[in-house]
């Protein structure tokens, strides 16, 4: 169970977000309303996702301070808090991305990428969707968004959207390990470089460490633990998404969530 | 060092990464073949706005309380995540306090749109498209007393009223002839779905697709306030033309003699 305590955590609260949004458009609670684009707390406080109102902006439309305001409030969360916490603490694709990587471990479906792809390939379609947003006049993410088709198809009851990310399940599954999250989400390009220097990340001590290589087998996002076992220090790579799998399956105890407060790169 | 060849081959890689994709991309959110008949929530900007402001969360479609609001999913052949709806199946009832214009965080609905001049947002001012009617499908135009549309609509006597007309076929009757009057449809669609026929004889479309434009070279003489206009330096239709050439043409001999 203890090697576990963060993916519960993390589930149950994805789960709570999708359960509240969900029983916000059936029932009419108020608690959380809207969906993970553009959200209202309690009749009052809104939220908003601001990669999304950054393309609505880029693409000629000033929007409503209080999307402004509410996107601003998230981006400084994540900025100087949270890091990519997103991707891996409320994102609904996330549950079905990790089923996609635990599938590809437990029937080892091979382990070297079919096909070589860059994990910068999320930075260059992030550049993309803001050149397309403007060119077009359309936020050119939100249309296409798997993200949004799953919430969308959970929260409102539609359809047509699990064909999607049926597809984003099969690629991560027997194409690309990792693919969704770790190589072609521009919104996980986002966060990687909003939260590069945001406060909650994972700590590494190499004393502890004896290589087993554990951490490793888990994390979605391998390369930001190239100091393991090497240096003791933060994981500093934006592209962690602060998920706590290394933490929990460290059996020495060399990875813990830290504070971090320098700057360094 | 990287060499120029190397330099050339990701400039090449990019531009192709850019052109290609972004084209296919761009194309693909743009390649909606209904978008230009989509109905929009009261309060919506112009579709082209529209769709830049419209951050999809879906909060109009979860206050509709007659659930006419729905958000547009993949194969409905409308910009994915964005309300619309359709009022042959349910249209709007125009709520007095109307919530989904109100609940929209981003702007795209906006309360301004349904005030005129500084007053009060009233529904009543909206929008939504206007309804139309396909006579030779409408039974009062056959002749045949209906009026459903007439009774259904919210703005019974302003927005349809009834003509009359002699039934010249019977000679002894009156044909009851709903009149939509553009400048007080709110697109509502209530009459759409009122309508008997197996194929609604009168349906709301958008108003850039039901409406036309004279414009500014026509005055109405008759109309004190638009006859002031003719003061005004307007744009001829022809200013841009070569009128010499077309009064030549007419005044050519040639052209009595063929």
């Amino acid at each position: 169970m203890k090697k576990y305590k963060f993916l519960i955590l993390r589930r149950i609260i994805q789960l709570s977000f999708l359960f509240l949004f969900a029983g916000g458009n059936y029932f009419g609670w108020e608690i959380l309303r809207g969906n993970y684009s553009s959200a209202i707390i309690a009749d009052a406080l809104h939220l908003s996702d601001p990669y999304a109102v950054l393309q609505i902006l880029v693409s000629g439309f000033v929007a409503s301070s209080s999307v402004l305001l509410g996107a601003l409030l998230i981006f400084l969360i994540y900025a100087l808090i949270g890091g990519r916490m997103f991707c891996s603490w409320i994102c609904p694709m996330n549950i079905i991305t990790d089923i996609a990587f635990r599938l590809r471990r437990i029937f080892k479906i091979e382990t070297e990428a079919k096909v070589s792809v860059s994990r910068n390939l999320r930075y260059y379609i992030l550049a993309l969707s803001l050149i397309v947003s403007a060119v077009f006049g359309m936020a050119a993410f939100e249309i296409i968004s798997p993200i949004s088709m799953l919430h969308r198809a959970i929260v409102f009851g539609s359809g047509a959207g699990w064909a999607i990310v049926a597809v984003v399940f099969f690629v991560d599954l027997f194409v690309l390990k990792a693919g969704w999250c770790g190589h072609i989400c521009p919104l996980g390009g986002f966060y990687a470089l909003v939260g590069k220097q945001a406060v909650i990340k994972v700590k590494h001590d190499k004393e502890k460490c004896t290589h087993c290589m554990d951490c490793f087998d888990v994390c979605v996002e391998e390369p930001v633990l190239d100091i393991v076992g090497k240096e003791s220090d933060f994981i500093r790579s934006g592209a962690c998404t602060n998920c706590g799998r290394c933490i929990e399956v460290c059996n020495d105890n060399a990875m813990k969530y830290s504070l971090k407060f320098d700057l360094k790169k | 060092m990287v060499s120029r060849r190397k330099v050339i081959q990701r400039v090449l890689e990019g531009a192709v990464f850019v052109g290609g994709g972004g084209l296919i991309w761009g194309k693909s959110i743009k390649a909606n073949t209904k978008a230009d008949y989509v109905l929009r929530p009261p309060g919506a900007l112009k579709e082209k706005d529209f769709l830049k402001a419209c951050i999809k969360c879906g909060q109009c479609v979860e206050v509709c309380p007659y659930d006419t609001l729905k958000l547009a999913e993949p194969g409905d052949g409308i910009a994915n995540g964005t309300p619309f709806f359709e009022p042959r199946t349910i249209p709007c009832y125009l709520c007095t306090d109307m919530p989904c214009t109100d609940s929209c965080p981003s702007g795209a609905l906006d309360l301004k749109n349904l005030s005129k001049e500084e007053e009060k947002p009233d529904i009543m001012n909206s929008k939504m498209g206007l309804a139309v009617i396909h006579k030779e499908s409408c039974l009062a135009y056959w002749g045949i007393r209906c009026e459903a549309c007439y009774r259904a609509c919210p703005l019974i006597d302003k927005a349809i009223t009834l003509d009359y007309e002699v039934n010249k076929r019977t000679g002894m009757h009156a044909k009851l002839l709903p009149v939509v009057h553009s400048d007080v449809c709110t697109g509502c669609g209530v009459c759409e779905q009122a309508c008997v026929a197996e194929k609604a004889a009168i349906f709301v479309l958008p108003l850039d697709k039901a409406t036309g434009e004279v414009g500014d070279h026509y005055i109405k003489g008759w109309e004190k306030e638009d006859e002031k206009r003719i003061n005004e330096k307007v744009e001829k239709a022809d200013d841009d033309k070569d009128v010499k050439s077309a009064i030549d043409y007419l005044n050519d001999d040639d052209l009595i003699e063929d």
